[in-house]
């Protein structure tokens, strides 16, 4: 595979990237401290400092449901909304009606363009799976970004393949049989990476530097990209909606939202904790955590201890052998 | 059509998918996205011929899935471009979602449907349940009685989608194997006169516009979804009209007539039978040996544009008719409702006119079942009888063993 020259091309200064034109227009219906918003404004500074133009398929979720009531829209840049399962699905298809027209001649060359499929874990984890993994292994030019809020929020907070183990949901609530979820999350960026597509990225919002960087090279990778990132849920994880971004941030310092990436098969992790926190240190924020913290249950705390550290060293290793010198 | 063209009218030996395969080329769509499914398979692998060939300009996209398939035709419709798909059977029941997506964000995507049964008991054979079962997702659909007309109707769809008082999908239906593998006699028309025909498509709002951003597919409330819903039947509506303009403009671009429904001899007929598809072929032969051997005076009506249902044309030539008894035959169950989808059709059409014809039901040819000469000899006896006041069974299946 093509090596990726992309450290020549900086992404500009915060300050700098603040000046430019808000794609996504307030007055959306997100929910205050919703993790979403930030990633897509995170998304279109990057975009608008290397000079692209995205082009959205947004996935059936909160994001579309809070951005486009008829006859109003957030949306600033063009977008198009088909159903739940079908976003990569759409973006395939207006990426290969790009080709055809820009072969044909009918469509401006000066313009710089780039198609992001955008979904939550529902969408892609679940449900968009399928749609995703055609579009993947069809090596689409093209973006996909998860924000990943751990289960179905729009509807209400019912349980996806993305929800920890031991969170509370509502239709795996915790009761007298029950401590939530049975299963552990999906390792799905990994499954992404197991396409064998030129760049895979795991990014949160609150080390936003590294989320722009990541932007960066999925911008300017050709074929498809995949970006899964952390979407703090106030409502659906009984979190402060003021604690957004310490939330975020304890996720990443605790091992359990590992940030790394996958360039070209080469694994990478982008940030090292100095002295990574408990496990507990990123629950205690949560309302859907709250019963792991009954006496009775600290064996189950231990337990998704374990679960961070059993990926973290999985990735570990994956960085060591994919980079090793034959 | 140009003078110096009609000399490249060609006479091949195709059959229905390779008819409809032809008609894609030649229509030359900028982006095709297709899973293969049987019956349809082989017109799937004529089309990707030509994409390996360089035959087409096409973008092909060959998905993992019929609901992909619709799903990336939707996008590429509202990116701008002119995007056609075929299925048949389950792979049109597994697209059922995005069917009604993409009428009711107003793309103007054509299809082909290979007729297929759908499953359990699972079946690749020809029977018409998968475009019946879609009927209500806001499609035009069409119907061919044999290969030239799978060609002629899809060449004329594109204009009917894209005609700016439409701007709906369009399918076109053929029977599984009986048409879309039997090889057939099929006038195939100029690549040049084809590309005239249609046309350069009309772009409305297109999501590759950057310089002026649209929202497509948002969210529509309660004050708002039913007034999307009406400007659907308005369409609809306008289809008809736009249906019988392209007809009547393929008529005098290529010498053959197009109407919503095809009559064959019921201007003195006693009895009318009213068929979609390939067997209206063999009912047209029963009809000349009745007329011949015993003199029973029998006609026709193919339905051929089946959404918007044409109800006046189907009592215009039932009313011009000595019509006693009708009989309708449907290639789909209703499983309890009465008659099969074709009956409801035409009893509407006679209450709109409030006459009341006898009507016999037949279920017909489900999963491929054979429909022969002698059957339709018997559906037409039936008919006779009900005519003259006799008991008939109200629903009646044609080769049926029990």
């Amino acid at each position: 595979m093509a090596e990726i020259k992309t450290a020549e091309i900086k992404v500009p200064p915060l300050k700098k990237l603040t000046n430019y034109p808000e794609k996504l227009a307030p007055g959306h219906r997100l929910c205050a401290g919703c993790g979403a918003s930030i990633i897509i404004r995170q998304m279109f500074m990057v975009a608008n400092a290397l000079g692209y133009e995205l082009i959205i398929a947004n996935a059936t979720g909160c994001v579309e449901v809070c951005t486009s009531i008829y006859p109003y829209t957030s949306w600033r840049s063009p977008w198009i909304h088909n159903a739940f399962e079908n976003a990569a699905a759409t973006i395939s298809g207006v990426e290969a009606a790009y080709k055809a027209l820009k072969r044909k001649g009918k469509l401006p060359t000066d313009k710089k363009v780039k198609f992001v499929a955008l979904g939550g874990d529902g969408g892609t984890y679940d449900i968009g799976f399928q749609s995703l993994s055609g579009a993947l292994e069809r090596g689409h030019d093209f973006i996909y970004v998860c924000y990943d809020n751990e289960a179905y929020m729009n509807t209400g907070i019912q349980r996806s393949s993305a929800t920890p183990k031991y969170a509370n949901t509502t239709t795996q609530p915790v009761g007298s049989e029950s401590l939530g979820k049975p299963q552990h999350k999906k390792w799905m960026p990994e499954v992404a990476a197991a396409h064998g597509i030129p760049y895979v990225a795991q990014v949160a919002p609150s080390h936003w530097k590294d989320f722009m960087e990541k932007f960066k090279k999925a911008l300017l990778t050709k074929g498809p990209s995949y970006i899964n990132a952390f979407a703090v849920c106030p409502r659906g994880w009984r979190s402060k909606e003021e604690e957004g971004i310490l939330v975020t941030k304890m996720a990443v310092e605790t091992n359990y939202w590992p940030l790394f990436e996958v360039e070209n098969g080469k694994w990478r992790i982008t940030h090292r904790p100095k002295n990574p926190k408990p496990i507990e240190e990123y629950l205690k924020l949560q309302g859907r955590f709250k019963h792991l913290f009954k006496p009775e249950n600290q064996d189950k705390i231990k337990e998704l201890q374990e679960e961070v550290n059993r990926r973290w060293e999985w990735l570990n290793k994956m960085e060591e052998i994919s980079n090793r010198e034959e | 059509m140009r003078p110096e063209l009609i000399k490249e009218v060609k006479y091949v030996p195709y059959s229905g998918n390779m008819a409809a395969a032809e008609a894609m080329r030649q229509i030359n769509p900028d982006v095709v996205a297709a899973y293969p499914i049987t019956p349809q398979t082989e017109l799937m692998q004529f089309f990707a011929d030509f994409v390996a060939n360089g035959l087409v300009d096409t973008e092909y996209i060959p998905v993992e899935s019929e609901h992909s398939a619709m799903s990336a035709c939707v996008g590429a419709a509202a990116a701008g471009s002119r995007a056609m798909t075929a299925t048949a059977g389950p792979g049109l029941a597994y697209m059922w979602e995005v069917l009604g997506i993409a009428s009711g964000m107003r793309l103007p995507i054509v299809m082909t449907v290979v007729n297929r049964a759908l499953s359990a008991p699972i079946n690749i054979h020809g029977d018409q349940s998968d475009m019946m079962g879609a009927r209500d997702q806001g499609w035009i659909m069409l119907f061919s009685e044999n290969a030239e007309e799978q060609y002629d109707n899809l060449i004329q769809a594109i204009k009917i989608a894209e005609d700016e008082r439409t701007r709906l999908p369009v399918m076109v239906g053929m029977d599984g194997f009986v048409i879309s593998h039997a090889i057939e006699r099929v006038r195939l028309l100029p690549d040049k006169a084809v590309e005239e025909f249609i046309g350069e498509p009309k772009l409305m709002y297109p999501l590759l516009d950057v310089d002026n951003p649209v929202t497509h597919g948002p969210v529509a409330m309660t004050d708002s979804y039913m007034e999307f819903k009406r400007q659907q039947r308005e369409a609809m509506m306008n289809a008809y009209k736009v249906i019988r303009e392209v007809g009547e403009a393929f008529e005098e671009a290529f010498g053959k007539k197009y109407e919503h429904i095809e009559t064959y001899k019921t201007e003195d007929a006693d009895y009318i039978l009213i068929i979609i598809g390939s067997t209206a072929g063999t009912a047209k032969y029963v009809i000349d040996k009745l007329r011949d051997e015993k003199g029973i005076k029998v006609g026709l009506i193919k339905i051929r544009t089946y959404r918007p249902f044409p109800y006046y044309d189907v009592m215009d030539a039932i009313e011009a008719s000595n019509c006693k008894a009708v009989g309708v035959f449907d290639r789909a169950e209703t499983f309890g409702a009465v008659g099969g989808p074709l009956y409801s059709d035409v009893a509407t059409a006679m209450y709109l006119r409030n006459k009341h014809y006898p009507i016999v039901s037949f279920i017909y040819g489900l999963g491929g079942r054979d429909t022969n000469v002698h059957h339709i000899e018997e559906a037409i006896d039936k008919v006779m009888q009900a005519a003259a006041g006799k008991e008939v069974p109200f629903i009646n299946y044609l080769n049926l063993n029990e």
